[in-house]
């Protein structure tokens, strides 16, 4: 049944909607990308931008109020949307691994942490009680917490926060999952252990071999550890490439601005950050423009009436923007 | 946790003495004469007498120290000789007495205590039976056909007093479908089966009343409390982790969701004595609540001092249970 051709992970046209009391939000526009296994893309955009209502319209994890619209995901080329309950469930289970931003409250607060993993393992590793708990002492181990055993029968509010979040990695690598899903792992923790889960992750990815969705708004932490980074911009991808090419030759305005607002290590610690101007667009209607072109420096006139297309610039880089950076030019398409 | 109930059960006394206090001062200052439901032919000096004998010429506080003495003291000694047989001293201690029926006003209440126990006690299981899968399933599929016939429903048990629902079950059942007889037979003997069936018949209505009230209420609070759980973090979590919705639903969001309302059925319980009042009083079920009345109305003070007491404690001591069960049921408290 498996397609070993097919990418791990590829979306296409994903839409997804909140039906609201003040009317429809489009929260996620005709998202495209696709993800090999062993792969660690990055995706960053500003706070509201869509990355977490996307990752969880893969797996159907959204609230009731969202709807998904229009689209396809294939995991290992099957079809995720038309999969049955349990296909769905045994995808969530043991395919998936998710972390979520704050460890504070991704805990079930009532019970022991030993019993949020092994409930998972038994469901779907099929082991029996001993044999779970043995594993799940394995993965805080694997996950740098010391006496493991002992901690097996503490309650989520006897860690730190620090420690929280790793034991939701311990939770989301319990049945060795070949994608992890990383929704800003670390943006509600402090700087020193942010780095810590950083390295933790990039360690156990070395070890594992799994793919890998980091969402982040810090284009410096994409800097350090993705293969290839996804610029999103009101629920769609304005930018896509290679880290490297796409910190090299930034191509569409907002990622020029994103990269202008991180802190340049060579400079005087003085200078001031850069801020992009203006507001992300209100998403209560899909985008018949580009939705970026109210704060952009570039915009023609065509930019106000038709929502660029994504334009391959070479070298698996790709950009939804006419301005050509290198001539100032509407681009030839 | 044992420290914490036994520290909590310490600050309880002070408390309780208190209102002891309180309820026995108010009470007092009722104008009201123990002879004064007797024939009028009965002379002065043999009233005085009466008085007298029943020690209302001591002073205030000899006559609240005596109660106190005889409600803490001597009545649980009688208890414990009873129970085990024992004889603790003579055995021969001042009681608190009934004005009306001169005898001990704890005998009264433990003859009467049975039938209320029953009818609060069943009746607060089958509330809790009815409530919590309703607010379970009302938040579960809010807005719904059902959760909106729920909120109807429940507003009206709300709304309608007890003894109104009482009265329109007694014209429906008994008059009408002459299914529950209206009137509860409390010497009524439990010998055979058909005698069984007749016990569970009576008691039927005067159970479904409370337990209807009761749930009315109960079922809003797990309906809110189960939405506040329903849009936690965590149940993303549970769901992501690849659990039924069965199992995120009726595990991790239900136990969360029963913390607050454990502590609401606790705290709610002696709420319902007092509902029991008047349910009793429709259906003239003899229990405490029967009681109360009947002292009232005779202004049997002794009795009416004790049963509000007993209500006082029912209070203080629900309060209790409900700070230990919320401790057992949610581990960070626990873990102070
Ligand atoms: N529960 C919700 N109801 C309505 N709109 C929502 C809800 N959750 C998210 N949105 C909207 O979806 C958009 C994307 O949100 P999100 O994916 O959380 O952004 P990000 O993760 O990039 O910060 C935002 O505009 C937000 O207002
Ligand atoms: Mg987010």
């Amino acid at each position: 049944m498996r397609d070993t051709t097919a990418p791990l992970l590829d979306v296409a046209g994903l839409k997804t909607v909140f039906h609201t009391r003040s009317g429809d939000v489009h929260a996620v526009n005709s998202i495209s990308f696709a993800l090999e296994a062993g792969e660690l893309v990055g995706v960053v955009g500003e706070s509201g931008s869509g990355k977490s209502v996307t990752m969880m319209s893969l797996m159907d994890l959204l609230p009731r109020s969202a709807e998904i619209v229009g689209g396809e995901v294939l995991f290992e080329g099957r079809d995720v949307r038309g999969m049955t309950r349990a296909e769905l469930l045994q995808l969530r289970g043991r395919d998936v691994g998710f972390v979520f931003q704050d460890p504070m409250t991704s805990l079930n607060p009532v019970f022991t942490v030993g019993r949020q993993i092994t409930e998972r393992l038994r469901k779907h590793m099929g082991m029996t009680k001993a044999e779970a708990k043995v594993r799940a002492a394995e993965l805080l181990g694997l996950v740098g917490i010391s006496d493991p055993e002992r901690r097996l029968s503490d309650y989520p509010h006897q860690f730190s926060g620090g420690m929280r979040q790793r034991v939701m990695i311990a939770i989301a690598l319990a049945c060795d999952p070949k994608l992890l899903i990383a929704d800003e792992p670390t943006t509600a923790l402090d700087v020193t252990i942010q780095a810590q889960i950083i390295e933790l992750v990039r360690d156990l990815r070395r070890k594992l071999d799994m793919g890998i969705i980091w969402i982040t708004h810090d284009l410096g932490v994409v800097a350090g550890i993705a293969d290839r980074v996804i610029v999103m911009y009101a629920g769609q991808i304005v930018e896509q490439g290679p880290v490297r090419d796409l910190f090299a030759r930034p191509q569409h305005p907002y990622t020029r601005a994103l990269l202008e607002t991180l802190p340049k290590v060579t400079g005087e610690r003085s200078e001031r950050l850069h801020t992009i101007e203006g507001q992300p667009p209100s998403l209560g209607d899909e985008p018949t423009s580009c939705p970026f072109a109210p704060r952009c420096a570039h915009a023609f006139a065509r930019c106000m009436t038709e929502n660029p297309f994504r334009v391959d610039v070479g070298g698996g880089h790709d950009v939804a923007c006419w301005w050509d950076p290198e001539t100032g030019e509407m681009r030839d398409v | 946790m044992f420290a914490f109930t036994i520290r909590r059960l310490l600050f309880a006394i002070p408390t309780l003495l208190a209102i002891s206090f309180i309820i026995f001062a108010i009470l007092d200052l009722a104008p009201s004469d123990p002879t004064g439901n007797l024939p009028l032919t009965i002379p002065p000096e043999v009233r005085a007498q009466i008085r007298s004998s029943l020690g209302l010429d001591e002073p205030f506080p000899i006559r609240y120290a005596l109660w106190l003495n005889q409600f803490f003291i001597n009545e649980p000694l009688n208890m414990i000789e009873g129970w085990t047989g024992w004889t603790i001293g003579d055995g021969e201690r001042l009681r608190v007495t009934s004005w009306a029926t001169r005898s001990p006003v704890v005998d009264l209440i433990v003859e009467r205590m049975p039938q209320t126990l029953w009818v609060v006690g069943m009746s607060q299981i089958i509330a809790i039976l009815i409530a919590v899968p309703i607010g379970v399933i009302s938040a579960y599929k809010q807005y719904s056909w059902f959760d909106q016939i729920g909120t109807f429903v429940s507003m009206l048990g709300f709304s309608i007093p007890t003894f109104f629902t009482g009265l329109v079950f007694i014209v429906l059942f008994s008059v009408h479908l002459k299914w529950f007889p209206s009137i509860y037979d409390t010497n009524h003997v439990i010998d055979s089966w058909s005698s069984f069936v007749f016990q569970i018949k009576q008691m039927i209505m005067p159970t479904m009343v409370l337990a209807l009230a009761t749930a009315a209420q109960l079922s809003r609070y797990m309906r809110a409390s189960m939405l506040d759980n329903l849009q936690q973090d965590y149940v993303r979590t549970a769901r992501a982790k690849g659990l039924s919705e069965r199992v995120v639903v009726t595990i991790h969001v239900l136990r969360n969701s029963m913390i607050p309302v454990v502590t609401v059925i606790a705290l709610n319980v002696p709420t319902i004595f007092g509902g029991a009042i008047i349910t009793e009083q429709i259906f003239r079920v003899n229990g405490i609540g029967q009681l109360l009345i009947i002292g009232i109305q005779g202004a049997d003070i002794p009795l009416v001092q004790t049963l509000t007491f007993i209500f006082a404690v029912l209070i203080v001591m629900f309060n209790l249970i409900a700070d230990v069960l919320y401790g057992i049921l949610d581990p960070r408290i626990r873990y102070e």
